[in-house]
């Protein structure tokens, strides 16, 4: 039977006009390229925007991953891998070393990601200024003037209001020294990982119509001032309860009883380190 | 004596001026060979009938010497807060030059810059308070961190110095210590105006630029503000550009006065003079109507 969408269900113009976004994200590192979003079977804001970059990227030979949160298992990503394998046929893995596109919605896999790898971000608000100015307009000034302020400002007033940066996810970068961007929410723990990355880092969000990039080994600095250094979540003295991992990002299980124990957060991580016979290992 | 004559009157302070305007113009609107002219009697009003331009400022030119202050009057209209945003580089001038005296010794024309320098001026040497609070305040954002904001601009990165600086300066213009992490949007007029006044000093600026700062204020909230003003500029010889359409507030501070109307200058000169012996019929009319 013949199928009912073009391989990965764009069609071909589609994917020439957001490759081309794509290109131009990649050659102005940490720039916010606007798309001609495209309608898709799900809605916007459930990662329409990394999809999008996906499906144009991918290819017969590529092994997918996707999460949600760390999840490999969530409904959300679930539902992406099963429409974009459904386009596509082709194959996915839970695991992240196999896999040659990953897209992800609030994590980067704990594995080192590796060259020729490329990890696609979904992102539901791309600009890092937009809570210090509600303009676009404005916005788009102060990126072309390289003035960030606002960003700063936003650091400023948490550490004011809580008595030190609190930003649990999205805190923003400097990427290639020259534009400050919104990582997406994924937690600071994961920030460091986007720095002289050698897997090539894309971002899309949907709904705002913007793709932007991190190419492969492009430096990315946390924002932070001299008395407040930029620190990732504390992981210290928490184990993995299923594989006993320590120094990943960990989600905080509560028990019944009362009791707290901790979990790897990438569950596919998790799975590999129990699958692969290393379990209670750390 | 006429106005112009004694525009040419050199400042009290003498020397030269910390800010000069020149010829500064701006328009809305594409202009036509009739207002283009520049003649007075083109434009009815601020308005010219053959292309529907508004004239907001025609040829305004004014001197601020050290530690002067300088105000601004004229009726709803007269272009008073389009001379700020102008100065504040938040209205690109249709023509007009501006040189301050802390910038570059006074001899660049400050329209002319980058926009890099022209952020550099307005974040070191110039503040601004603005007729609505809402156009100089993050109203969501805490007192302390809107004092800082100008620190930051100004490439400050050092969170303990700025609160310290942004603490001490809030508790000049009597913000209590416990209140100083509450947003502006919690304050009263008054309360946000002197917010504004303290954002505007953070960066010790030679030049404050004070719009309306006490309108809509209560008579006695009024009074604690140009207190202050005063105060402030005894204690740091700051030269200050005072627009306000209340000659009582004039009276008050400024030393000398320029007088706006429908976007010209028709009469500058020593303030005291202009109020007992207004040479332009509609100066006379300004002054008259508040006694
Ligand atoms: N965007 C615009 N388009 C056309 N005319 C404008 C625009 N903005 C301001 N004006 C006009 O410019 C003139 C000067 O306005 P400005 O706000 O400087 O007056 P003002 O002296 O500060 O008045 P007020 O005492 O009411 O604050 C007014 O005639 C105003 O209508
Ligand atoms: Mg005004
Ligand atoms: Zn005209």
């Amino acid at each position: 039977m013949k199928p009912l969408y073009n391989f990965a269900f764009f069609d071909e113009g589609s994917k020439r006009e957001v490759r081309r976004a794509v290109l131009k994200g990649i050659a102005i590192p940490g720039y916010q390229v606007p798309f001609a979003s495209r309608e898709m079977p799900i809605a916007r804001g459930w990662g329409t925007g990394g999809l999008q970059i996906t499906l144009t990227l991918v290819g017969r030979d590529d092994v997918l991953k996707v999460i949600d949160q760390g999840a490999d298992e969530s409904v959300n990503a679930v539902s992406i891998r099963k429409l974009i394998v459904g386009t596509t046929g082709i194959a996915s893995t839970d695991d992240t070393a196999e896999a040659t596109l990953i897209q992800s919605r609030h994590r980067i896999p704990e594995v080192p990601l590796t060259k020729g790898q490329t990890l696609v971000l979904q992102v539901p608000i791309p600009e890092p200024l937009r809570f210090v100015e509600p303009s676009e307009f404005a916005t788009k000034r102060l990126h072309a003037e390289k003035e960030y302020s606002g960003a700063y400002l936003a650091l400023f007033e948490e550490i004011m209001k809580y008595g030190r940066v609190s930003t649990g996810a999205d805190h923003p970068v400097t990427v290639n020294g020259r534009y400050v961007m919104a990582p997406s929410p994924i937690p600071r723990f994961d920030n460091p990982k986007m720095n002289d990355s050698a897997a090539l880092i894309l971002l899309g969000a949907g709904r705002e119509k913007k793709i932007y990039a991190v190419p492969p080994y492009t430096r990315v600095v946390s924002l932070d001032f001299e008395d407040h250094p930029f620190e990732v979540e504390d992981m210290g003295g928490k184990r993995c309860s299923l594989c006993g991992a320590t120094g990943v990002f960990m989600d905080e299980i509560h028990e019944d009883s009362g009791a707290v124990r901790y979990q790897c957060n990438d569950s596919g991580f998790c799975l590999s380190r129990r699958g692969g016979g290393k379990g209670g290992e750390a | 004596m006429t106005g112009s004559e004694r525009l040419e009157s050199p400042g009290p302070a003498g020397g030269a001026p910390m800010l000069r305007v020149e010829k500064l113009s701006v328009r809305y609107g594409q202009g036509c060979p009739r207002c283009l002219s520049g003649d007075p009697g083109s434009l009815e009003r601020n308005y010219c009938p053959e292309c529907g331009a508004v004239w907001a400022l025609s040829d305004v030119s004014f001197e601020v010497y050290p530690g002067e202050v300088l105000g601004i009057v004229g009726e709803s209209g007269s272009g008073k807060s389009t001379v700020m945003n102008c100065l504040y580089f938040n209205l690109e001038p249709t023509g007009g030059r501006a040189r301050i005296g802390a910038y570059d010794g006074g001899s660049a024309d400050v329209f002319g810059l980058s926009l890099q320098e022209k952020r550099h001026i307005r974040n070191s040497l110039l503040g601004i308070v603005y007729q609505n609070p809402t156009n100089g305040l993050k109203m969501g954002f805490s007192s302390i961190a809107n004092v800082a904001e100008k620190l930051i601009a100004a490439g400050n990165r050092n969170v303990g110095r700025m609160e310290a600086r942004a603490r001490d300066l809030l508790g000049r213009v009597s913000i209590p210590s416990a209140r100083m992490k509450d947003a502006p949007a919690n304050f009263s007029g008054g309360m946000q105006q002197r917010v504004q006044i303290a954002k505007a000093l953070s960066s010790n600026p030679p030049v404050l630029l004070l719009d309306e700062v006490t309108t809509g204020l209560d008579l006695s909230v009024q009074a604690k503000v140009l207190d202050l003003i005063k105060g402030l500029q005894r204690e740091l010889g700051i030269s200050m550009v005072l627009v306000s359409h209340d000659l009582g507030v004039v009276r008050m501070l400024a030393d000398r006065t320029v007088v706006l109307l429908d976007g010209r200058v028709i009469e500058t000169g020593l303030t005291d003079q202009i109020l007992e012996d207004p040479q332009r019929p509609y100066t006379q009319e300004l002054v008259h109507s508040m006694l």
